[in-house]
């Protein structure tokens, strides 16, 4: 076909558009007579950047965004209003399901929220357990962004290495909780089983593992110029602006912040008992938040190596009742998630479920920034910056 | 003040004692009431002030960082199924209304926490009651950007309006859907229509079936 057979303008068909499709602002934004060159492009729902169904409706000028908005909820499943309907034990295999990269770091601060309710606390070995399972929940989440990053600016290499570190990693978590990647493995007033036979040794091996892929990840992405060109001084958060969006872990910590809730934050798990220091970065661009979850990586696999040291014997569950009936009382509990801060504020009117739960997810307040982040920033970047706050759908949507 | 042990829990936490002495001096006579809640300070405001306090938190006591704005529905959810079909399961919550933490005037409440990034333990619970028939109160959003979609939440799922919001429209659910979902009189008719699997299903064991049962059926 030739360029002389394609219909002129004028014979196309006039197109009925129906008002009521359109009613989403974003669809409205759409410029009709096209006199200022602005375009609306759609990313996702279904991307290969946006890790689920995030859809990202941005006009441009040219290369440059003058709008973005997130257009989220086409994963929602509405916990909040679940959780009126469920007992305490029943909503930790919910709550898996939030950020289902780093699941168990998910029930922590919901399970910690109901034993203070009730006034009981997880034996030491126990909290030892769960603590080295956040961490290795931690490590798996970082690590597949860590290889995922060199993916969105065209390194493939390092794609292969966080996954098959991750694999490692998520085999430990399988062989003590029967899960990959929903474990439901902890208790109110402990946590289920002890580890396996062999298993302190074998993590061992693994923590040497990525510690060592860490420097490879060092060597290949972090020093390389292309990845540099394309993170540098991109996508920056200024401090001020991150806090009051509710920007909160890594992605805070790139911008300058010096504040993680493992250590700033009421005790929770067996923190305070490890040597361990809190990474951040000036810039509060793109590289800055991989170089943070870089060190952190590496700081992780530190503190579970000191765990594993240190741990105590003794029992997993403090003496509960059989049925679990909460005081009535509110709390609110928040802990430092791979991708923020969780909370959850549960409301307890004495009964075996919660009256209201409200759950505070990381990744939603973190992509809450995107419209203003994503200002003046040039398409190709647009990925970088998705990539670099690294959000889970789940996280966002609930 | 309450500086004692309380059944609710340990005491005020001493930078929360700090915090509510320091909303006091600020906001007098606006504070209705204050709470704790695990050694949270719990402040409840009047509504006229929602936005005031969110100015005194920011740029008076160092809470620079909001952790999320939602809402609170305090009515007891009706019984679900009393007639016996679909799910009897839930947990049953008492029948009385009754109020948390620094207490409601009525049923709705909004409330909020606000946290420092620079100070340890240092955040703060506020509280507002919001009347039955004019759910409304001033947006957060030119003090905390962050409570755009915070509030944009709180609007679909409680029906709260937010006064100087620049575009309260639906964030999870599709732009036609009725209702607020998270109100205690909206029900879960997934679990209405359908009985709870984990109950119908139950089987009892063959060394557990009752004889006189199986007496029965051959009969």
């Amino acid at each position: 076909m030739t360029t002389t057979d394609l219909p002129s303008p004028g014979d196309l068909p006039e197109i009925e558009v129906d008002p009521a499709a359109f009613r989403h602002l974003a669809d409205a934004q759409v410029n009709v007579e096209l006199d200022t060159g602005d375009m609306v492009l759609n990313i996702g729902p279904q991307h290969p950047a946006t890790h689920g169904t995030l859809r990202l409706v941005v006009r441009l000028d040219g290369e440059r965004v003058v709008s973005a908005d997130p257009v989220i909820g086409y994963m929602h499943r509405g916990y909040e209003k679940l959780t009126e309907f469920r007992t305490y034990p029943q909503i930790t295999t919910l709550i898996n399901r939030i950020d289902w990269l780093s699941s168990f770091a998910n029930e922590v601060p919901f399970i910690h929220a109901a034993e203070m309710l009730m006034g009981i606390e997880a034996p030491p070995r126990a909290q030892y357990q769960r603590t080295i399972l956040t961490e290795l929940s931690r490590i798996a989440t970082f690590l597949l962004f860590l290889g995922e990053m060199g993916l969105q600016v065209g390194a493939i290499t390092p794609a292969f290495y966080g996954f098959r570190d991750r694999e490692y990693v998520l085999n430990l978590i399988e062989a003590v909780t029967g899960g990959r990647f929903h474990p439901n493995f902890n208790r109110i007033g402990g946590i289920k089983d002890d580890l396996p036979w062999g298993w302190i040794s074998e993590c061992r091996g693994v923590m040497d593992k990525v510690l060592r892929s860490c420097d490879e990840f060092d060597d290949l992405v972090v020093g390389n110029p292309i990845f540099e060109k394309r993170t540098r001084s991109i996508g920056i958060i200024p401090q001020a602006l991150g806090a009051a969006y509710g920007v909160s872990g890594s992605n805070l910590r790139a911008s300058g912040v010096d504040w993680d809730l493992r250590r700033d934050g009421p005790k929770y798990l067996v923190y305070d008992e490890l040597d361990w220091r809190v990474w951040t970065h000036p810039d509060g661009d793109s590289f800055a938040r991989y170089w943070v979850r870089l060190q952190e990586t590496r700081e992780s696999a530190r503190m579970v190596l000191q765990m594993l040291d240190q741990m105590p014997s003794g029992p997993l569950m403090a003496k509960v009742p059989r049925i679990i009936k909460v005081p009535e009382g509110e709390v609110f509990v928040n802990t430092e998630n791979p991708l923020g801060e969780m909370a959850y504020y549960v409301i307890s009117k004495g009964a075996t479920g919660p009256f209201r739960t409200k759950i505070r997810s990381a990744s939603f307040s973190n992509v809450s920034i995107l419209p203003w982040l994503l200002r003046g920033a040039y398409v190709p970047d647009i990925i970088t910056i998705l990539a670099s706050l690294y959000f889970i759908l789940g996280d966002i949507d609930r | 003040m309450a500086d004692v042990e309380t059944p609710a829990g340990p005491a005020l936490r001493e930078e929360a004692a700090d915090a509510l002495r320091r909303l006091q001096s600020e906001l007098g006579d606006a504070i209705v009431e204050d709470g704790i809640a695990f050694g949270d300070v719990v402040v409840r405001v009047q509504r006229d002030v929602w936005k005031r306090a969110a100015e005194v938190c920011k740029d008076g006591l160092d809470l620079d960082y909001l952790s999320f704005i939602a809402g609170i529905d305090w009515m007891p959810a009706p019984a679900v199924s009393e007639e016996g079909s679909g799910d009897t399961s839930s947990p049953a919550q008492p029948k009385e209304q009754t109020y948390g933490a620094a207490g409601s005037a009525g049923r709705f409440q909004l409330f909020a926490v606000v946290e420092s990034t620079r100070r340890k333990h240092w955040r703060v619970i506020l509280k507002t009651d919001l009347p039955d028939d004019d759910a409304r109160a001033d947006s957060w959003v030119a003090v905390y950007p962050g409570a755009d979609w915070h509030e944009r939440e709180a609007w679909e799922m409680f029906g709260f309006v937010f006064d100087g919001h620049p575009s309260l429209r639906h964030l999870y659910l599709p732009s036609e859907f009725e209702g607020h979902p998270l109100r205690k009189d909206y029900p879960l008719l997934a679990r209405e229509v359908k009985p709870w699997p984990g109950l119908v299903d139950v089987e009892p064991m063959p060394g557990e079936a009752g004889e006189g049962d199986e007496a029965g059926e051959t009969a």
